[in-house]
């Protein structure tokens, strides 16, 4: 791999210590070794195990759950269904990220009345072996009345669809409609005249692109235990991506009071954002109350695929008119996204995000919400970006061909800036897409040669909001001058290491002198999910802040010391000094010991900015003319991140996010039968990118400093998934002459493009 | 005066009008004001004494859901959907 320093690269190495180095990470020891604690590691006494009774129609009405054949079986515990949970709340709560409606959450784990997919949860048992559950699932007699379904996004917005919720209707800001629909809800945003766009444009474009449900595929399935002690305490050992929102979440659904709720999270193999909403954590709590004992559930793969969240489905549609000279006068964008068996999808930031990499000032959005019977969507790395940018980056492509402008180019002149006012409505402040497109244009990728029959190269760049919310942190100085940094984030993607060196950079002592743990919810305060890029950045600014407390709190001490005013003491770089004296951070640390209270630094943060993420790819491409597979020759990512501060873990970002949307954009669907079944839940048949598929992914980081951060933090987590499809889309159609209009864009697909040619 | 960008589908309240300006200092004085002058308005922006749950606030450079968040005088109000992140 090269990592390239884009040209307004700041060299940062005067000016910081441990910001910009790559130390080894403080959980690596544990995970290269197998010793780090996975939540299906968690052995418990006594512990019980369960699984679930799924069901094997699309969509069906259940008449009837008869669990009299298992209540009897020697080793079984305990069986339930929705009826064992309490009515749910006609309830919608913000969990920092997006909405959760509580009545929809309790339906998903548990299905009230009908089973709205195959695979949804009707039931569950516990036994005393893993086995043994699994035979007691499948002996609980379901009877069901199956029901028309509908899975595709447009054919569940027509009037004769199979509805999925009889009581389900339109809602848009203003407007409800009375008429039941799958419809769940209509977006609209608009600015400037767009009869004056059109008019102003010498050429306009307009395509239609579908994509299909696709998996975050993380390795780890989801996995939880819960012990329900007799004190009434709940204990819930859990794979999540937000300790906190996943105690809400259970005490709602089980209507008992948050403080009954520990959350303690574990390691987590991969979450991407399909592990925030709650699946089987409330469901072993209840078995664990029935039975008595702690209750460990682990979804088999085919179970992660059927029934946990995928990205939606889309049909999206963009029209562009842009004049001879390359300038953008108009756009119109129509997206449908499926949310999957209840609404609350992610068409708003798909609508929000089509169209945020230009300065258009002529544009109208309209997105729907669309239910249909399919697992409920889930969050998915800048989720309803991918999308939308795939349909909006294409057809700046195709215009950018006829008008015969560098593609690169044709951005620049319509990039968005510090002031550009999107379609949603909000004004960018300073922001890094020229800089990230001026780094793509002049890095060696873009300027090599690439030469060869059936080969292409292609571009294309992506938007990503990236979020603030809350969080916390609480340091404390040990004695030896080390220090032990406690943060609520989960670890999903180096963040120990990135918080800690913050930390670290703040108090001017190294990388390896203080050690980070992730908190449970009783010993740290609250923090939001590890999601929208936001945990280098928010919780990075906790421990920033913690650090300074320690820092207060070190002066008053060396004062007291010193035997002088506070004001005469000056810290530079972890050193203390007055009047020529002089102790490092260790030195003062050490003489502290013993020497009055312990010093614990402690800051809650809650920054509400969006730190606004660009990134834009390269990839050269090969086609197969006999096969229509496609073989990636180079790929470059190259992306603004602010401040890098382990170019490491940035890079890492950028990677994986590359490998993911080089997945979505050539293989990965949830491909259905003609019952809404899907055929290939196993890792052998949803064919994810591995090392064979991929070359080494190149790395350019831009760093254009976020205002809002002391150290220009902006975040580099999920906008790195963004652009692969648009530029595999466009690096096919130099190779081939075609343009795919449909992911995945897998061989058959590309082969009859190519035979349509 | 602060600016409040209505959204589209709510500008029927408005008769049309977008953006609309408001005296007020805070988030929730300047929702009381629309409400003042487009009777209805706040039923579809607010539930009991919260922004919607379905909602955000963009207010200038920031992003918010507290009704008490702070405004200046010549700041600008967009309503938002809520998003999360992956």
């Amino acid at each position: 791999m090269s990592t390239e320093a884009a040209s307004n690269q700041v060299d940062q190495k005067t000016k910081y210590k441990v910001i910009g180095t790559r130390p080894i990470r403080h959980d690596g020891a544990d995970k290269v070794t197998g010793k780090a604690l996975y939540t299906s590691d968690v052995h418990l006494p006594n512990m019980a195990y369960g699984a679930f009774v799924r069901s094997p129609h699309s969509h069906a009405r259940i008449l009837s759950i008869d669990t009299s054949k298992v209540d009897a079986m020697p080793g079984v515990l305990a069986t339930m269904s929705s009826a064992d949970l309490p009515d749910p709340w006609d309830k919608m709560e913000n969990l920092g990220e997006g909405c959760v409606n509580y009545a929809h959450l309790s339906g998903n784990v548990l299905a009230r009345g009908k089973a709205l997919y195959k695979g949804h949860a009707v039931a569950a048992v516990c036994a005393t072996n893993s086995h043994l559950a699994e035979e007691a699932a499948a002996k609980i007699k379901v009877e069901y009345e199956p029901l028309p379904w509908v899975t595709s996004v447009l054919d569940a917005m027509k009037d004769d669809a199979p509805l999925l919720h009889e009581n389900l209707v339109t809602q848009s800001l203003g407007e409800t409609s009375t008429k039941p629909s799958n419809i769940a809800q209509h977006i609209h945003f608009e600015q400037g005249n767009m009869e004056e766009g059109w008019a102003a444009a010498d050429l306009v474009i307009e395509r239609e692109l579908k994509t299909s449900s696709i998996h975050q595929g993380y390795i780890e399935p989801h996995v939880s235990i819960a012990m329900w002690n007799e004190d009434g305490r709940l204990k819930i050992w859990t794979a999540t991506q937000g300790a906190f929102v996943a105690r809400q979440q259970v005490a709602e659904l089980l209507k008992i009071p948050v403080s009954q709720v520990l959350v303690i999270p574990c390691e987590i193999g991969g979450g991407f954002g399909g592990k925030v909403a709650v699946f089987e954590q409330p469901v072993a709590a209840v078995l664990s109350r029935k039975c008595g004992r702690p209750v460990k559930i682990v979804m088999r793969r085919d179970e992660v695929f059927e029934a946990t969240g995928p990205t939606p489905g889309s049909c999206i549609r963009v029209k562009l008119g842009a004049t001879n000279e390359g300038k953008l006068t108009a756009a119109k964008a129509w997206l449908a996204y499926d949310a999957g068996a209840f609404p609350g999808g992610m068409i708003g930031p798909g609508c929000m995000c089509i169209l945020s990499c230009y300065n258009i000032p002529n544009a109208v959005v309209d997105g729907y919400d669309v239910v249909a019977n399919k697992p409920k969507v889930q969050a998915y790395r800048a989720p309803g970006s991918t999308q939308a940018t795939t349909a909006m980056e294409t057809v700046m492509d195709e215009l950018a061909c006829k008008l015969n402008i560098d593609p690169i180019e044709f951005r620049l002149r319509n990039a968005a800036i510090e002031g550009t006012r999107r379609v949603d409505g909000p004004v960018f402040p300073r922001i890094g897409l020229v800089e990230t497109l001026e780094a793509t244009r002049d890095s060696d990728h873009w300027n090599a040669p690439l030469e060869g029959p059936n080969r292409g190269r292609g571009m294309a760049c992506g938007f990503w909001f990236n979020a603030g919310m809350q969080s916390s942190a609480t340091a404390a100085v040990n004695p030896d001058g080390t220090v032990s940094l406690v943060e609520g984030s989960t670890d999903i993607g180096g963040t120990r290491a990135s918080i800690a060196m913050q930390l670290a950079e703040t108090l001017g002592i190294a990388a390896e002198d203080v050690q980070p743990q992730v908190g449970d919810t009783d010993s740290v305060g609250y923090t939001d999910v590890t999601g929208g890029s936001r945990v280098t950045f928010a919780t990075g600014l906790a421990a920033y802040h913690a650090g300074l407390d320690i820092q207060k709190q070190m002066i008053t001490r060396a004062a007291e010391l010193w035997e002088c005013d506070a004001a005469e003491i000056k810290v530079e770089n972890g050193v203390f000094r007055r009047n020529g004296d002089a102790m490092s951070f260790k030195e003062l640390a050490v003489k502290l010991n013993n020497a009055g209270e312990p010093i614990v630094g402690r800051a809650s943060v809650a920054p509400q900015v969006s730190t606004n993420a660009f990134g834009a790819h390269v990839v050269d491409v090969e086609v197969d003319p006999e096969t229509g597979k496609v073989t990636i020759l180079r790929y470059t990512a190259v992306q603004d991140a602010g401040k890098a501060i382990h170019p490491s873990y940035v890079e890492g970002q950028l990677q994986g996010g590359a490998a993911q949307g080089i997945g979505w954009a050539l293989n990965e669907e949830y491909f259905y039968d003609d019952q809404g079944h899907m055929r290939n839940a196993s890792f052998l048949d949803y064919r994810m990118p591995t090392a064979y598929d991929l070359p080494m992914i190149d790395t350019i980081i831009v760093e254009v400093p976020n205002p809002d951060h002391p150290y220009g933090v902006r975040g580099v987590g999920e906008v790195s998934i963004v652009p692969p499809p648009a530029a595999l889309a466009t690096a096919i159609h130099r190779a081939t002459g075609c343009r795919i209009r449909e992911l995945p864009m897998s061989p058959p697909k590309v082969w009859m493009a190519m035979q349509e040619r | 005066m602060v600016r409040v960008f209505i959204p589209s589908s709510l500008r029927k309240l408005t008769d049309d009008q977008s953006p609309v300006e408001v005296a007020a200092t805070t988030l929730r004085e300047a929702i009381v004001a629309l409400e003042q002058q487009f009777p209805g308005i706040q039923q579809q922006l607010c539930l009991r004494d919260s922004l919607m749950p379905t909602l955000q606030v963009s207010i200038d450079e920031t992003m918010t859901r507290r009704m008490s968040a702070a405004l200046k005088p010549d700041s600008e109000i967009h309503f938002l959907p809520a998003i999360g992140g992956g």
